[in-house]
């Protein structure tokens, strides 16, 4: 397409099969109203933000548990390449399936999608503390629990927000796909646009979208820095990142 | 009489009970079914052939090769970039910062940002398909690059290899089980994303989740969703071989 057509669909005027950025934007429905953008944003931090907190506190004490004992490690590693295999398409749909449309299948979809890499991460994070630090602890007298909650918990951290990182940005992309079974958000916003073939809400929402996991990605990495101990962050050489290592699921 | 009288409340009995539930509905679903069962196999048989309405093979063939083109483009863009990021140590960060910032723009919206440019096509999908591979084969063509032992490298220079036989018959070899190991995640992540690509008009196995969803007929679910799996197990083992059949020294050694 030609930079003039590619600019006049930009541009165009809402009508039957176009509505531009500009008179998207323009709209009074854009800014109030149920469809409106403020409210879908609303809708999908909230939907996500829930599901986030839900899979966290599911899956964390587990991953870091197991990681502790040092037990299921193959079930812990394998669970995210097996979610990574199954499209979050196909379990929000199954969701729909069982419990009919609208926001509770989604949560649903979301909280299941999330916890595979909090708990390959938790576990393996668990797992990547020195060995010879905990004997040591333990050498000194510090009992399971201690040496759990002194020496294990924050020199893990690090690598437990990394997993944390990796299911929030992945809770709001999925978020976007599951007003595909009714859940609103701003994945209503695009999909609108690309049944009715309108440029402006396609483009809008989806910036918006972009945005959102931009920010979630940049906010939950500011807080893994912050919860970092001093001593690690201080520590000479590259740091193991296990947000490299372990991949998030798209699809 | 002597011995066990069950009754409705004995242990056997509810234990019975319990398991009477899952039991009838597995038989519902998967054994005696029809056309509101997870699976209706007379659906499945019917459709087992290329070229009708419903076909299962024709989805999956379409799901595969948007999923070939997409790793394949993924993988001749990422193993020039990766060599050059060897050569030009500065490059490193700016593009492990752009694969890793696309890696985080979520599939519909990026779709959605497509379409008003590139129309329902292909195209978009391979765009949004080929960028989501990046960060993974990238990353891992670069590990296995930097893998390669120092000496390794000397000795392929004292023989006298230039720049890029030393390249192509050293390095890149050396780098195999990393770039392949990057090509299996690469290439499973790209099978569930597929997927998505039905909301610009392909999608291969996804079509058959959305027809099942909207027409609310579950065996297509079913079927697009266990289809998917399968491919990426198939095609995950597929490389693994394929890792071990290129790379015999490594075969060698882990036999001895």
């Amino acid at each position: 397409m030609s930079a003039a057509t590619l600019s006049g669909s930009l541009l165009a005027a809402c009508g039957p099969g176009h509505c531009g950025i500009a008179t998207y934007l323009a709209e009074h429905s854009t800014w109030s109203g149920p469809d409106s953008l403020p409210h879908r944003l609303v809708q999908h931090v909230e939907l996500s933000g829930e599901a986030l907190l839900v899979a966290i506190a599911l899956a964390l004490p587990v991953s870091v548990a197991l990681g502790h004992l040092g037990k299921g490690g193959v079930l812990a590693v394998n669970i995210s390449n097996v979610g990574r295999a199954v499209p979050s398409l196909a379990v929000l749909v199954i969701g729909a399936r069982i419990y009919g449309l609208g926001t509770l299948p989604a949560f649903l979809a979301l909280v299941v999608l999330a916890i595979p890499p909090i708990v390959t991460n938790g576990y393996t994070a668990m797992r990547h503390v020195d060995a010879d630090v905990r004997d040591a602890a333990a050498g000194q007298g510090l009992s399971g629990v201690q040496v759990l909650r002194r020496i294990e918990l924050p020199l893990a951290l690090p690598l437990l927000m990394a997993g944390v990182r990796t299911a929030g940005v992945q809770v709001v992309a999925t978020a976007t796909l599951a007003a595909y079974v009714g859940s609103g958000g701003l994945g209503a916003t695009v999909l609108s646009g690309l049944v009715n073939n309108e440029v402006g809400p396609e483009v809008v929402g989806g910036l918006t979208v972009v945005g959102l996991a931009a920010l979630t990605e940049l906010g939950l990495a500011g807080l893994q820095r912050a919860l970092t101990p001093d001593g690690l962050r201080r520590r000479p050489g590259r740091q193991p990142m296990l947000a490299d290592a372990i991949a998030p699921d798209l699809g | 009489m002597q011995g066990y009288h069950p009754t409705l409340t004995s242990p056997g009995m509810l234990g019975l009970l319990a398991l009477g539930g899952p039991w009838h509905w597995f038989v519902r679903n998967f054994v005696h079914t029809d056309q509101h069962s997870w699976v209706w196999w007379q659906f499945v048989r019917r459709n087992l052939s290329r070229g009708r309405e419903f076909s299962i093979p024709d989805r999956v063939l379409e799901h595969l090769r948007l999923t070939l083109l997409a790793v394949g483009i993924g993988l001749l863009v990422s193993v020039p970039v990766a060599v050059a990021v060897r050569r030009w140590r500065w490059l490193e960060q700016p593009v492990l910062w752009v694969t890793g910032a696309i890696f985080t723009i979520p599939s519909l919206a990026l779709f959605a940002i497509l379409v008003p440019i590139t129309g329902l096509s292909t195209t978009t999908a391979e765009i949004g398909l080929v960028g989501y591979t990046l960060l993974i084969l990238v990353r891992n063509t670069l590990a296995g690059l930097d893998g390669v032992p120092e000496d390794v490298l000397e000795a392929a220079d004292a023989m006298g290899l230039s720049r890029g036989r030393r390249l192509l018959r050293v390095e890149l070899p050396l780098a195999l089980p990393a770039i392949i190991a990057g090509l299996r995640i690469a290439t499973v992540t790209t099978i569930g994303l597929v997927t998505v690509t039905l909301f610009v008009g392909q999608g291969g196995l996804g079509q058959l989740i959305d027809d099942g969803f909207h027409r609310q007929f579950p065996t297509q679910v079913t079927v697009g969703t266990v289809g998917c799996v399968v491919l990426a197990v198939v095609a995950d083992v597929t490389l693994l071989g394929a890792e071990r059949l290129f790379t015999p020294w490594s075969r060698a050694r882990s036999a001895r």
